[in-house]
């Protein structure tokens, strides 16, 4: 620094505060602090979903507790999961008795779990009412997959109507057994599982495919007593299978249904329960660091790859996770060749002057239209006008029930593709435009026609920029929801758009989405609070996947470049 | 583009040749018409909307001849439009098909009650009938149609059923001139008109005796006031009041549910129906039996339904409707819709929708009608069948889809049936069937710009004061950081944000209202007296920060400024709130407080357009060229000097551009909308109070709305106007930029 910036500075700093206002560094401060805050506000937004979003599988510590309320002692367990400070007054006027000093007084939401036995899975409780507060080593959780989480202590291992291990004579033994137990009827349950959507699944799609022939032949006047014989026998074929398969599962399902357990509440009382419905069981406040982190990436693991539970507030999202990429994938695909086509088009081939800019304004213009225009456009023109026709000419066999004249996987890949054509349109031609006139020139003055030269070194040199045009639209597709809520989202879908039935993918089902999910669970659940921590985790998750793309693009475009480099000089 | 290109080599082998024509034409015939099918969208949505604004046609068909010398008391369609029914005075029940008049069956009135002289209807879709005779009685009827597919054709069945048996009510040995009926689930009202003027009414009630399942009948006669000049009684669907109206266009309303100890029953309300004193010519009940409709001799039509006054109940004027002058001796009213059909004496017909308050179509028929004419609307509104004044029947298909919509349905207030004053409403559905459908785009329109204003409030100031930093003060090297991330937000999926708003945000926002408050006087206060403190370290220490990383410095300031607002918000609202800012605000101020409001929705909304708008202003501002500051500073001017005189002006297009983007984007955010707010549609500006947005109405409604329905098209009407605006409102924001690029290549 020099002598006299030194002094300009001391002149500065020993001004009054009249001088200092006048000379705009206020301001200048004012507007830094809002740099700052938009700073702080997108760092923390994200580190509140991955703090939540990653927590939501971490192994909380049980509680057990007696709730003192004026004469009446309630016993209580669950975990804690959320913690406010509330006005003394407010609570007085809601009925409350209080003690303490005042004039703030803690809350505490605790799942206490079991709504089979209680109703409710959340209860709010005063901290000062709660006493004798322990962490019981004993004290386990079971994952059901009917009625939510269950909190308790082992009672007894039932199988078939014996007791196999009594906690009260050697709890370490009956959980040992308790465990084993968990364990197999898992894999019978995962039998049934495959048995019935797998193997059942394909009997079914192929009887449906095969009442959809007869239609067809019916349709056609082509119904001869053979092809309606040879129908028939497949059919029959088909229901013998179908017979075997039902016993097997009949077999299967009495195997795991006389076994069971009981359990004691907080309160005392002993429930029996049937093992058939326990996902998993666990004592976190018995868990060492290590089992924790290792129940930590089961659950994440589960969370990844498994089915909802529950009207979806449990379990997994992999059928969303696979509906967002599918879908995003299917947009790439589509929406690739046409914008770059189209830029082409509008760069090179097309006589530029007042129409091309026109065109060029409303393209880059439709990048600014709402979502839910598109929405709305995908559902009238894709689905119920285009759909339509294409059941009326392709599939009249299954007609009155739609095929592609419903909401559909195919319908929402197409108006995402739409909906990010401009982006791909207006990045592909800023990088048209760049390419130096020179090349071109240089590949048609060697004998190269247009269209070789637009092959051979035009769309090359503009692939990066291409590159980035896709980058764009799947941040945008990606995490787009308002649309696809009218042209192809549900809630829950049977099966995913890819499977082992001929043809393999189903562009004409509906889908699950992330953004959906989140969206369904978090406002359309009937029990949010148990769901909001999934919420959370779901929400990182299309985050992760986003940026998982993004990146994956942005790589790939940065080889383009690479490649391409030399030519640009 | 370059002429080079067109210049093909001579020699070229025919299969080259062959191959760049084809490139040629698969790329141009591929990229326009890519660019067409974007453009499509425009067009479709036109498409979809347009026939909401077109109105209706007729197309008269055959005339046929009934049973001669039958006068026919009352004509009605079944709701496939294939038969028709008539009551003749003959004391026959005939249905004759619409197309020809061939009668299909008939049915002979049981009962010798002498001449049929009055028929009146309940509502439509009941179908009870009540037949008034010259001796003083009246019967019930009822006429039903079974729909069967004997070889895959459809086969209507017709056929007569009697409410009541074979027995008739004698409401008076005089002969009835006029009568009306109203049944509902408790009971039966009955009123009738005689020969002497006089006025007798019965209240049949029905009581289900919950154990035994006996339904008990009990008949109670009303005392009504004497007829007078009545010549057309009316008794609304709430069984509640009798409208009377006299042949020189007086009326009088008597309230049939007046309990007291009065012999008649009291007159709530008289008075004129026309301003033009004109007789009466016309009336009828709309659907649902909450609106009468009247015309005078002398071209006057209007509406009328009972509003709650200050002086009690009274008959309000709704709206006239402009039959251009002609006399309208016969009204039908619609059965699905709050519509209806007028009809001159020399063929004149027009279709009106009161709601809309338009007139849907006016067209001359080339045959006249007789002075009381029987005529009927399917139930479907696309038939008519009129009498003709030489007795024949004539069958007229209507094309009338969407009579429900105007201008003034849609943006004006409007007085709809059962509301006090006139009101915008959104109502699109309700689950009975005789529902007045409100579409007022008003409150969607306000709720949109209210959530957008509300998010630009947040985003504007901080998106623009970041971009100003960003672009003109802030070091180099961490400008590069510090605006990919801030732009890194935009990829960031609105659901998100939307979800954290709702779930996360409104709650914290309801709990720590006082801390949010402080935080907006705390911050701007806070970093100015440590900008001034800093301004007063020794200029060693200062020098230690590299001139552009205020804003890093200011992080820890923020976050500091940001717990103490929170940490400080209990004491203080219970120094200066009682505990409890909520409660104040509900309580003392009055305003209401929903957990899901503006407040929520701006902040929401403000992070999702904070890039975009950040983004392009920050172009904008760094693109000015530098030696136009340079200048300024040598000049002697300080940097917030050059700033505001010098780099703001020439950027200020290019900051008007970035906020428009903006706007339009908050516009059409559908998701933080759905999510974060009530979604009542409600017009209060309120930052405590919800919206409804059009966007997040075409999401909620659109999956449930029946396709090619008013409903449907007025779905897409909003879809219209938001693509309209955000297209006008980036256009211009487009155009202003190029001006901005023409400008800054010309310094």
């Amino acid at each position: 620094m020099t002598e006299e910036t030194r002094k300009e500075l001391q002149q500065v700093s020993s001004a009054s505060l009249g001088s200092w206002v006048k000379s705009g560094e206020p301001m200048v401060w004012i507007n830094a602090a809002a740099v700052s805050m938009s700073v702080i506000a997108v760092i923390g937004l994200l580190a509140l979903l991955a703090v939540r979003g990653f927590g939501h599988f971490w192994p909380g510590q049980v509680l057990a507790a007696q709730v003192e309320d004026g004469s009446s002692v309630r016993p209580i367990m669950g975990e804690v999961v959320d913690q406010v400070e509330v006005s003394g007054e407010q609570l007085r006027s809601a009925g409350y008795t209080l003690t303490g000093p005042g004039p703030f007084y803690g809350r505490s939401l605790l799942k206490q779990g079991n709504r089979d036995q209680y109703g409710t899975d959340f209860v709010w409780l005063i901290d000062e009412q709660v006493k004798e507060r322990d962490f019981p080593t004993t004290a386990m959780v079971i994952e059901r997959t009917e009625w939510g989480n269950f909190y308790g202590y082992l009672g007894k291992v039932i199988s078939e109507g014996e007791v196999v291990a009594d906690a009260a004579d050697d709890d370490g033994a009956a959980w040992r057994a308790f465990q084993t137990s968990i364990d197999q009827t898992l894999a019978v349950r995962e039998d049934i599982h495959h048995v019935e959507r797998v193997e059942i699944g394909h009997i079914n799609y192929e009887l449906e495919r095969l009442r959809l022939r007869q239609r067809s032949l019916e349709l056609q006047g082509k119904d001869t007593p053979e092809a309606l014989a040879e129908l028939a026998e497949r059919r029959a074929e088909l229901d013998a299978e179908y017979r075997v398969l039902q016993d097997q599962l009949r077999e299967l399902y009495a195997s795991i249904q006389d076994h069971s357990y009981t359990a004691l509440l907080a309160d005392g009382r002993e429930v029996t329960l049937p093992l058939a419905r326990v996902v998993r069981a666990y004592r976190p406040n018995d868990m060492s660091l290590l089992g924790k982190i290792g129940f930590y990436f089961s659950k994440l693991w589960e969370f990844l790859s498994d089915e909802p539970r529950e009207a979806n507030t449990e379990g997994g999202v992999f059928p969303a996770m696979f509906g967002t990429v599918m879908m995003v994938i299917l947009m790439s695909i589509i929406v690739t060749p046409f914008g770059v086509v189209a830029a082409v088009y509008l760069r090179e081939y097309a006589r530029q002057g007042f129409v091309t800019r026109v065109i060029r304004v409303a393209v880059n213009n439709l990048a600014g239209v709402p979502s839910i225009v598109y929405g709305v456009f995908g559902l009238g023109f894709f689905v119920y006008f285009i759909g339509a026709e294409l059941d009326q000419v392709f599939f009249p066999e299954a007609l009155p029930s739609p095929t592609f004249g419903t909401p559909g996987l195919m319908w929402a890949s197409l108006t995402l593709a739409l909906l990010t054509l401009p982006v791909v349109i207006v990045a592909t031609e800023e990088g048209l435009a760049r390419i130096p006139k020179a090349v071109r020139e240089g590949s048609l003055a060697l004998g190269a026609t247009r269209a070789e030269t637009l092959w051979r070194v035009v769309l090359p040199m503009a692939s990066p920029a291409m590159m980035t045009g896709l980058i764009l639209a799947v941040a945008r597709a990606a995490g787009e929801v308002a649309p696809l809520m009218l042209v192809g989202v549900v809630k829950l879908a049977p099966t995913l758009p890819v499977d082992g039935n001929f043809p393999y993918v189903h562009l004409d089902q509906k889908f699950m989405h992330l953004g959906f999910h989140i969206y369904d669970v978090g406002f359309q659940s009937p029990n949010v609070e148990a769901a909001r921590p999934l919420v959370y985790a779901t929400a990182l998750l299309l985050v992760a996947i986003i940026a998982l793309l993004n990146f994956a693009a942005v790589a790939l475009r940065n080889r383009l470049r690479e490649r391409y480099k030399a030519l640009e000089h | 583009m370059s002429s080079l290109a067109d210049q093909i080599p001579a020699y070229l082998p025919a299969w080259r040749r062959f191959k760049d024509r084809a490139a040629t034409a698969t790329i141009s015939g591929g990229g326009a018409s890519v660019l067409v099918a974007i453009l499509l969208i425009f067009f479709y949505l036109i498409y979809e909307v347009l026939p909401l604004f077109t109105g209706a046609s007729l197309e008269p068909r055959a005339q046929f001849a009934m049973a001669q010398g039958v006068q026919s008391e009352y004509v009605a369609i079944e709701e496939q439009g294939e038969l028709a029914m008539s009551v003749g005075n003959d004391n026959v029940v005939r249905f004759f098909q619409t197309e020809d008049g061939a009668i299909r069956d008939s049915v002979e009135l049981p009962g010798s009650g002498g001449t049929l002289a009055v028929v009146a209807q309940d509502s439509p879709e009941s179908r009870l009938l009540a037949l008034g005779y010259a001796d003083g009685t009246v019967r019930l009827m009822r006429h039903q149609y079974r729909i069967t597919y004997p070889n895959d054709q459809r086969l209507i069945t017709p056929a007569v059923e009697f409410p009541n048996g074979d027995a008739a009510f004698t409401l008076s040995d005089q002969a009835i001139t006029a009568l009306a009926v109203r049944d509902a689930e408790e009971g039966l009202v009955l009123v009738s008109l005689h020969d002497n003027g006089e006025l007798h009414g019965l209240r049949i009630t029905r009581d289900e005796n919950f154990l035994t399942g006996e339904v008990e009948i009990t008949e109670e006669s009303l005392s009504l006031p004497a007829g007078g000049n009545t010549v057309s009684v009316y008794v609304g669907s709430s069984q509640r009041w009798l409208y009377l109206l006299g042949d020189d266009g007086s009326y009088r309303v008597v309230d049939l549910k007046h309990r007291g100890a009065d012999i008649v029953l009291p007159v709530v309300d008289r008075g004129q129906l026309f301003e033009g004193r004109g007789n009466l010519s016309a009336s009828a009940l709309l659907l649902g039996g909450i609106s009468v409709l009247a015309a005078s001799d002398e071209g006057e039509l209007a509406q009328y339904f009972m509003v709650q006054g200050e002086a009690g109940p009274r008959l309000q004027r709704i709206r006239e409707f402009d039959t251009d002058g002609e006399t309208v001796t016969a009204l039908i009213a619609e059965h699905r819709r709050k519509g209806f059909a007028a009809l001159g004496q020399q063929g004149r017909i027009q279709l009106f929708h009161t709601t809309a308050h338009r007139r849907v179509l006016d067209e001359q028929l080339d045959f006249s009608l007789p002075v009381e004419p029987h005529s009927a609307l399917s139930p479907r509104g696309n038939q008519l069948l009129l009498q003709q004044s030489n007795g024949d029947y004539r069958g007229v298909a209507l094309d009338n889809k969407h009579p429900d919509i105007s201008w003034s349905a849609l943006w004006d207030k409007v007085w709809y049936e059962s509301y006090p004053e006139p009101d915008y409403i959104w109502q699109s559905s309700a689950s009975n069937n005789d529902f007045e459908p409100k579409y007022s785009f008003s409150p969607l329109a306000f709720g949109t710009l209210k959530a957008a204003f509300y998010a630009m409030l947040i985003a504007a100031p901080l998106a623009i004061c970041g971009a100003i930093y960003t672009a003109y003060f802030m070091a180099p090297a961490l400008r590069r950081k510090i605006k990919p991330l801030i732009e890194l937000m935009e990829a960031l999926p609105t659901v998100i944000l939307g979800f954290l708003a709702g779930l996360w945000l409104a709650p914290f926002i309801e709990d720590k209202l006082t801390g949010v408050v402080i935080i907006l006087l705390v911050m701007p206060v806070g970093v100015l007296l440590f900008a001034f403190a800093w301004s007063r370290l020794p200029v060693n220490l200062r020098t230690q920060v590299p001139d552009g990383w205020h804003a890093a410095l200011l992080i820890p300031v923020v976050l500091f400024l940001g717990w103490f607002s929170f940490a400080i918000s209990d004491a203080v609202e219970l120094w200066l709130f009682g505990g409890d800012m909520r409660v104040w605000v509900t309580n003392d101020l009055g305003i209401s407080f929903d957990q899901r409001n503006a407040l929520v929705v701006g902040i929401a909304m403000g992070m999702a357009v904070i890039p975009t708008i950040f983004s392009i202003a920050e172009d904008a501002i760094f693109s000015v060229p530098k030696h136009l500051s340079f200048g300024s500073l040598a000049l002697g001017a300080t940097p917030w000097q050059t700033l505001v005189g010098v780099v703001l002006p020439t950027a200020s297009p290019g900051i008007f551009s970035a906020l428009m983007i903006g706007m339009g984007r908050a516009v059409g955010e559908t998701m933080i909308v759905l999510m974060a707010t009530g979604n009542t549609p409600i017009m209060d500006i309120n930052i405590f109070e919800g919206m409804r947005t059009l966007a997040a109405n075409i999401a909620v409604e659109v999956p449930e709305a029946e396709v090619d329905s008013t409903h449907y098209r007025v779905l897409f009407l909003a879809a219209f106007v938001l693509f309209l605006f955000t297209f006008v409102v980036n256009t211009l924001a487009e155009l202003i930029r190029q001006r901005l690029r023409i400008k800054y290549g010309s310094l």
